[in-house]
């Protein structure tokens, strides 16, 4: 029998419709995937399933968990199914798990409120499942003493350790890096087999669907687009939507070629130390190396990406490039000039670079008007220009938006506006180089691979440089001439980027492009 | 919760105008005393009652906003002009040795009894309006300093203070430019929580005398009057003990109300 | 977790030597001669003399600190002006009743608090809520004092259940309880008040988290999550706020010591002040300064033994 049925789904929130007769089947032992951007009602089909909607939806049609309608279950008994017969991961595991109660209580808690045993056996049963998921901590371990990815493993062992026939994971991999996601993913595919489990995993990662699941289910709007087994789908997409969906994924940037060498950004040896907390009460405080021995240059119109997982050092790099902070050790010149000095900033150094930051949404003062967002960066400048207005117009146009969004406030845009109004920011007193922070991260793919076309477009419109951060080695790969791969404050390997993909020289290189889920190549038509 | 600031603000709104009244007219001149017609219930000659100089309570309620407003208001406005700048400087040198400082400057007032250095002061300086408002303010300087640093420390880890210091700023600029705009909701909350503690430091203090003198009228000075009388005459001792009541109810209302208005749109500016 | 605690307790000492830096500025320094301002303009030369040497006002200013402070830590207190009697024998008699009375207004305040915000919170926006959001803006919103003056015209002079004041000592506990009874519970409602929002926001503000909906995707009911996840998490802030209060009833109690004729605290250090005798001033306030900055020190030691975070950082 089907373990998950769900038929003609039908939800409403308030005054909005959320989901519109969605149809889904999940067997025993198979992984169903949900993709789609941002909106499109994956997680709120998930929260369904499990009962957990929040107050004011309503919801019609069915969804059969062998055979019992969850919609027409009590509260009660839905409590009795959740953690038993039906467990969930969710995305963000940093924030999961209570902060005041050891992570051996809190799987032991999902035994003891299903089963009349004793606290004994539950905290055996939880240690077990610990190690099973391959935690090898203490299970009276706080949250807070684990990682990401340690605590995700906390999370699926809560959610598991009863042994629940379907297990749905929203988006369990999106908060962790690379390496520790592909662990994950293993980890989960192989839970399935062993204990004969359905797994309902819902991403917007193309490629990890392509990758993991036996069956892909695609969403737009709330809808079903389109709905069959992996290779069938890869093979044959016929909805158009799931067409553009993975035409955006795999997307390739036209590079307009990089020529010339002259030396831009020289960065020697450099080092940067943090006052690390205090272990001892006496002695000299320990120091944390964020920067250890980090050289590369960059030339004026070249292309640099930079690779790196969490806590690499990406962000203090960037902050000491900007010459924001000063370094320990080593020196950093842009066009033979020192980029940090001290407290009076150099001003004519300074406006030959900027940044792009990650998130859209705290990457501008909310009660600032776009007009005065934009033009922020004159500040470097001697004189402020003489037609402000129509250089700003001519900013935005540049990006794509119109003279008119001047005078809007930055919440009346979308992500992917914003990103580029944050472009245009970076872009307004022409410099030399910028550095996009994970700059696209945060953005749906198809909107992503409109941003990436406007910043190849502007590398042909003029000469510009740019260090490309980001943790997606996909993306790295279609915007960069030359790559740059940290770990723990080190480069660890740089070199062309193609050559640094096809036959990577460093084992931690090697790891890292092992890990990264691909997406299948395909035929163009 | 518009309903709070519709409350609220009618409240406020009803107190305020009755202190601006008083300033040209009020039902009874309170300076002269009209024994005879002492403890009168209210009644339409006098619509709360005279007290038991035979003053028209009324009157002395409307006196009495005007002390209770012009104390709160001004002790807010130490706490404000002198706490904000303080707090925000140590968020701005967040981690050096002037935030500890400041923090340390702020946990010290906070350990002293805000009522016993009230009382302290006025004595030691003499009973007083302007001396009550000093007392009362000094307490306010702490809770502005400490809130206004709560408030601006996340915002300076945001992205767009890092995009201000890309762009040469100082942290002075920053600190006006971008971090006061984005907590000014916050400190106007404050404040008006900060001002209904405030009318009620002022009303405690003129009960045990140490608040403004006669025949400068305050609702505590008329509620220490009240107090022997309370059995014969309740009106005399429930009257400003409402007066009081409402007043600071009305204010906790409106900022309660405020509350709830500016974050949602702080929310949707910020999405 | 050693290293907390010691961080703790280097913060008391230096926040305790700062304290007793600015009370003795204050009152030692700032009136200019301290014993002119005690005995007021027409003091006799010669007793204006004697009280100069007896409070050791010839010495050296770091002298007369030094000497106040080593007094204070051996018991020492000075003698009082006013009733010539060692001010440490006046506060001994005084806080037996200021701290029952604080400790009595606490437990009381918190009674009524924790049910009354744990209730709000579990029914957000229903009639509970709504009741008990009104009935906690009314208690914040009234003097205690007058409340004190309302609840002695109805249940000592109307009802005649307790007396309007007195203090009868601890040799009667019970009439001792309930002479302090009417004063606490002026004191606790408007806490009890400001107690109950603390504890629901700090609910609401837990119930919102990620952990609640992990603890709900394990099968635990809204109750269940309320009461085993979310209401412990929400005491950590409660726990500033009660230290917080504690301070104030010690102080607090001033006035409505005064209303009810409880020979505490608050009534030494009000007619001592009226009295100018600094002396005892001084002192009283240093202690409730150390009062205070004692039960900071409790609270967060109380953290630590709650909130396991703090266990592994300094």
């Amino acid at each position: 029998m089907t373990l998950l049925h769900i038929r003609d789904l039908i939800l409403t929130i308030g005054t909005t419709d959320i989901l519109h007769d969605v149809d889904l089947q999940l067997q025993r032992g198979e992984i169903v995937a949900i993709t789609g951007e941002s909106g499109s009602g994956k997680s709120m089909t998930a929260l369904s399933i499990m009962g957990l909607l929040p107050r004011g939806a309503r919801s019609s049609g069915q969804i059969l968990l062998d055979g019992t309608d969850i919609l027409t279950t009590s509260e009660p008994d839905l409590c009795k199914m959740r953690g038993n017969t039906m467990g969930m991961v969710f995305q963000e595991p940093m924030t999961a798990l209570n902060p005041v109660q050891t992570i051996g209580d809190q799987v032991a808690e999902t035994i003891l409120i299903h089963e009349d045993t004793s606290k004994k056996q539950a905290h055996k049963r939880a240690a077990d499942m610990l190690q099973r998921v391959g935690l090898d901590v203490a299970p009276s371990r706080f949250p807070h003493e684990l990682s990401g990815g340690q605590r995700q493993r906390v999370v699926i062992a809560m959610a598991i350790v009863k042994h629940p026939k379907l297990l749905i994971a929203d988006e369990p991999t999106t908060a962790l890096d690379v390496t520790t996601q592909a662990n994950i993913l293993t980890l989960l595919k192989d839970l399935v087999r062993e204990f004969d489990m359905g797994l309902l995993l819902i991403t917007h990662d193309l490629a990890v669907v392509a990758d993991v699941a036996d069956h892909i289910v695609v969403m737009q709007k709330g809808r079903v687009v389109e709905s069959a087994p992996t290779p069938d789908l890869l093979a044959n997409m016929s909805h158009p939507y799931t067409r553009a969906l993975f035409d955006a994924s795999s997307h390739q940037v036209d590079l307009p070629i990089h020529t010339g060498c002259v030396q831009l950004v020289h960065a020697s040896h450099i080092v940067r130390d943090y006052p690390a907390p205090r272990k001892k009460l006496f002695g000299p405080r320990p120091k944390f190396r964020a920067l250890d021995d980090v050289s590369f240059t960059i030339d004026r119109g070249e292309r640099v990406g930079l690779v790196g997982e969490s806590g690499c050092g990406k962000s203090t790099l960037t902050r000491a490039l900007l010459g924001l902070e000063d370094v320990q050790g080593g020196t950093i010149t842009l066009d033979g000039a020192p980029v940090f000095t001290g407290k009076k900033p150099n001003l004519t150094v300074r406006r030959k670079m900027q940044v792009v930051f990650q998130d859209p949404y705290g990457s501008f003062n909310p009660r600032h008007r776009v007009s005065r967002l934009v033009s922020e960066p004159w500040h470097l400048l001697d004189h402020p220009p003489d037609n402000p207005e129509a250089r700003i117009a001519a900013a935005l146009e540049d990006v794509g938006l119109s003279a008119s969004d001047a005078s809007k406030y930055i919440h009346e845009f979308s992500g992917g506006q914003r990103q580029r109004i944050a472009i245009a920011r970076a872009l307004i007193v022409e410099p030399d180089l910028i550095i996009f922070d994970e700059a696209v991260s945060a953005l749906d793919v198809s909107v992503r691979a409109q941003v990436l076309d406007l910043i190849a477009d502007l590398c042909r419109k003029r000469p510009l440089a740019y260090l490309f951060i980001s943790h997606d080695l996909t993306v790295v790969r279609s915007v960069t001439d030359r790559v740059l791969v940290m770990k723990s404050g080190q480069i660890v390997e740089q070199g062309a980027t193609e050559s640094v993909f096809n036959n990577p020289q460093h084992r931690y290189t090697q790891t890292l492009l092992a890990a990264a889920p691909k997406l299948p190549d395909f035929e163009e038509a | 919760m518009s309903r709070s600031i519709a409350i609220g603000a009618t409240l406020t709104l009803v107190f305020l105008g009755l202190a601006a009244l008083s300033f040209i007219y009020t039902p009874y001149d309170i300076q002269s005393f009209d024994i005879p017609n002492k403890l009168h219930r209210p009644d339409a000659a006098n619509w709360l009652g005279t007290d038991h100089f035979g003053r028209d309570i009324l009157s002395m309620i409307m006196l009495g906003a005007r002390t209770s407003i012009a104390v709160a208001v001004l002790a807010v406005g130490i706490g404000i002009c002198i706490g904000v700048p303080l707090g925000l400087l140590a968020a701005a040198r967040r981690g050096s040795l002037l935030d500890e400082l400041i923090m340390r400057g702020n946990d010290l007032v906070f350990a002293f009894p805000s009522l016993v250095i009230a009382i302290l002061i006025t004595a030691i300086f003499g009973p007083s309006a302007i001396n009550a408002i000093i007392a009362i303010g000094i307490f306010n300087i702490p809770v502005f300093a400490r809130l206004s640093r709560g408030a601006a420390l996340p915002i300076w880890e945001r992205d767009f203070i890092l995009a201000a210091r890309v762009a040469g700023k100082s942290s002075l600029r920053i600190s006006i430019e971008h971090i006061l705009p984005n907590i000014t909701n916050l400190m106007i909350v404050q404040g008006t929580i900060q001002f209904s503690l405030g009318i009620l430091a002022e009303a405690a203090l003129s009960y045990i005398g140490l608040g403004a003198q006669p025949p400068t009228a305050s609702w505590g000075r008329m509620l220490a009057d009240a107090q022997t009388l309370t059995s014969i005459a309740p009106h005399t001792a429930l009257i400003p003990g409402m007066a009081i009541v409402l007043m600071v109810l009305g204010l906790n209302l409106l900022g309660d109300g405020l509350r709830d208005w500016l974050d949602p749109r702080i929310r949707i500016a910020r999405t | 977790m050693i290293r907390y605690i010691a961080s703790r307790l280097l913060s008391l000492t230096l926040s305790l030597i700062a304290a007793s830096i600015v009370i003795f500025a204050v009152i030692e320094v700032i009136p200019g001669d301290p014993a002119a301002f005690m005995l007021g303009v027409n003091a006799r030369p010669d007793t204006l003399l004697a009280l100069r040497d007896q409070m050791g006002l010839n010495d050296p200013l770091p002298l007369r600190y030094f000497t106040w402070v080593t007094g204070m830590l051996t018991g020492d207190f000075g003698i009082s002006w006013t009733y010539k009697t060692p001010v440490a024998e006046l506060i001994n008699d005084r806080i037996w009743v200021s701290l029952p009375l604080a400790i009595y207004a606490l437990v009381l305040s918190t009674i009524i608090a924790f049910p009354a915000g744990i209730i709000a919170a579990s029914r957000r926006g229903g009639m509970g809520d709504v009741s008990i959001m009104g009935a906690t803006q009314l208690g914040v919103a009234i003097p205690n004092f007058w409340f004190a003056m309302i609840l002695v015209l109805i249940f000592a002079i109307k009802l005649r259940w307790f007396s309007a004041g007195g203090f009868p000592g601890w040799e009667t506990p019970l009439l001792a309880i309930k002479s302090l009874t009417l004063p606490a519970i002026a004191l606790a409602l408007p806490q009890a008040a400001i107690l109950a929002r603390v504890m629901r926001s700090s609910l609401l503000d837990n119930l919102g988290e990620d952990y609640i909906r992990t603890a709900r995707a394990k099968g635990l009911t809204r109750r269940q999550a309320l009461w085993r996840h979310a209401v412990r998490n929400a005491l950590i802030p409660v726990l500033t706020i009660i230290g917080l209060q504690f301070s104030f009833l010690l102080a607090g109690g001033i006035i409505i010591e005064q209303i009810f004729f409880l020979p505490g605290l608050g009534r030494l250090i009000f007619q001592s002040i009226s009295a100018r005798d600094l002396i005892v001033v001084e002192s009283v306030v240093m202690l409730l300064v150390f009062v205070v900055i004692v039960v900071n020190f409790a609270v967060d030691l109380a953290y630590a033994v709650v909130d396991p975070r703090l266990r592994s950082r300094a």
